[in-house]
């Protein structure tokens, strides 16, 4: 139940996108048709549903501070929480690489559609950003990949649903400097003062 | 003298060019035209996460600022030094571990020296590995040019980057919490009962805030998004 609890927190309340400001690059980049949308998102929501556990199983077995004690005694005392940073982006890195291989391989009309956006996930700040918040909240495993997948979830439909108007928004005639990014953040702005009617659900 | 050293010597009178000012008008570029032109948020839109994320007050801000400023120079520097070596295959993945390494650094700086800050910034210290203007730099310029252009093309970005975001800031702060720096400026004009707006405070002033000020730039630039 906390998961779920967690899961919809992820999507709703805690949105990567409106409560965070995360991951705006690409969320601005690739909203302009609603087909690439999804799959980025879907993208997003592999990676971030592998990402967040393993990192979390990597933190509590060798970056916190005394968790390297199952290699002995003489082990108990070092912290090597400064690492995190540089063991994160590297896992995610990989992760992306991999996830890339196995669009490729299963989708290769997806995998053109993405092109160049895919190897940009790795420095997507949902992803890194969704590790942090859950070394932040001390998740344990299954918390931590429910987070994962809600916080992807969140990302894969508000990036739709932004996909969905500006794809409205072509035929309409907007103020030369206000077209493209400035529209786009105001309708982002409108967009999360919706989000707000969601805070407070609990299961 | 045979004619052969003689054109040897030609040769290198013309390899050896005058040497460039310190500031010639070439590099002034590199300086001023991200700061409006070629803005790296509100022209190239690079690097919005952390622009709105931390803009609720203008002391963190301005800690981020410099903070971003710091990684993108000294990030173009390394990476410009040793751009010959990189093999092109694996070349995102130095340039990240290079970013990582420095995001550290800044990291354990301000966890050291200011550490009430550092609380403050939380997980957004770590998100300037991920912050698209550094690696945008990297990849655009520095891995084609000489270190010291590289580190003005670094400060331009910064800078452009910097006045955004303090101006964000700066709008945010003053209409959500009625103070600058912390400073209450609405009570000390003696309008204690200044009517804050809590959408400022909250992300939905942020998009409304740099969505304004994008229209108002790019208006005054002239730049117009193809459709």
């Amino acid at each position: 139940m906390e998961a779920l609890n967690i899961v919809i927190r992820g999507i709703f309340i805690d949105n990567m996108i409106f409560a965070y400001f995360l991951g705006m690059c690409s969320f601005l980049a690739v909203s302009k048709k609603v087909s690439t949308a999804f799959g980025l998102g879907l993208a997003v929501i592999c990676v971030l549903t592998i990402t967040v556990p393993v990192n979390w199983i990597i933190n509590e077995n060798i970056l916190k501070e005394g968790s390297l004690a199952w290699m002995g005694e003489a082990y108990e005392a070092i912290d090597l929480t400064f690492m995190q940073f540089i063991i994160f982006i590297a896992v995610i890195a990989a992760m992306v690489q991999l996830v890339e291989m196995v669009i490729e391989k299963v989708s290769p009309a997806l995998y053109g559609s993405l092109g160049i956006f895919l190897p940009l996930i790795a420095v997507n700040c949902a992803i890194l950003g969704s590790s942090l918040f859950m070394v932040q909240r001390d998740y344990n495993l299954v918390e931590a990949t429910a987070y994962g997948f809600g916080s992807g979830s969140g990302f894969f439909f508000a990036i739709i649903a932004l996909a969905a108007i500006r794809e409205k928004l072509k035929y309409s005639n907007v103020p030369d400097g206000l077209r493209g990014l400035g529209l786009t953040m105001l309708i982002t702005g409108l967009m999360g003062l919706a989000f707000k009617s969601f805070i407070g659900i609990v299961l | 003298m045979s004619t052969e050293t003689l054109e040897q010597e030609e040769a290198v009178l013309i390899k050896e060019k005058p040497s460039e000012p310190f500031l010639s008008k070439r590099r002034k570029k590199f300086i001023s035209d991200p700061l409006i032109d070629d803005n790296p948020i509100s022209i190239q839109v690079l690097g919005i996460c952390s622009a709105l994320a931390v803009t609720v007050k203008m002391e963190p801000t301005l800690t981020m600022a410099i903070a971003v400023t710091a990684v993108i120079v000294f990030s173009n520097l390394i990476i410009s030094l040793i751009r010959d070596f990189i093999p092109n295959r694996i070349r995102i993945i130095v340039q990240l571990a290079i970013i990582a390494a420095l995001v550290t650094l800044v990291s354990e700086i301000l966890k050291a020296y200011y550490y009430d800050m550092f609380k403050v910034l939380g997980a957004y210290v770590g998100l300037i590995i991920t912050n698209c203007i550094v690696m945008g730099r990297l990849e655009a310029f520095a891995m084609a040019n000489k270190p010291y252009d590289s580190i003005l093309d670094g400060l331009g970005s910064g800078f452009g980057y910097a006045w955004i975001i303090l101006v964000v800031a700066f709008f945010r702060e003053l209409l959500g919490s009625g103070s600058i720096f912390d400073f209450k400026i609405f009570a000390a004009i003696g309008w204690s009962g200044f009517p804050t707006n809590g959408l400022m405070v909250d992300s939905i002033g942020a998009f409304m805030i740099l969505g304004i000020l994008i229209w108002i730039q790019r208006s005054k630039t002239g730049y117009v998004e193809a459709h």
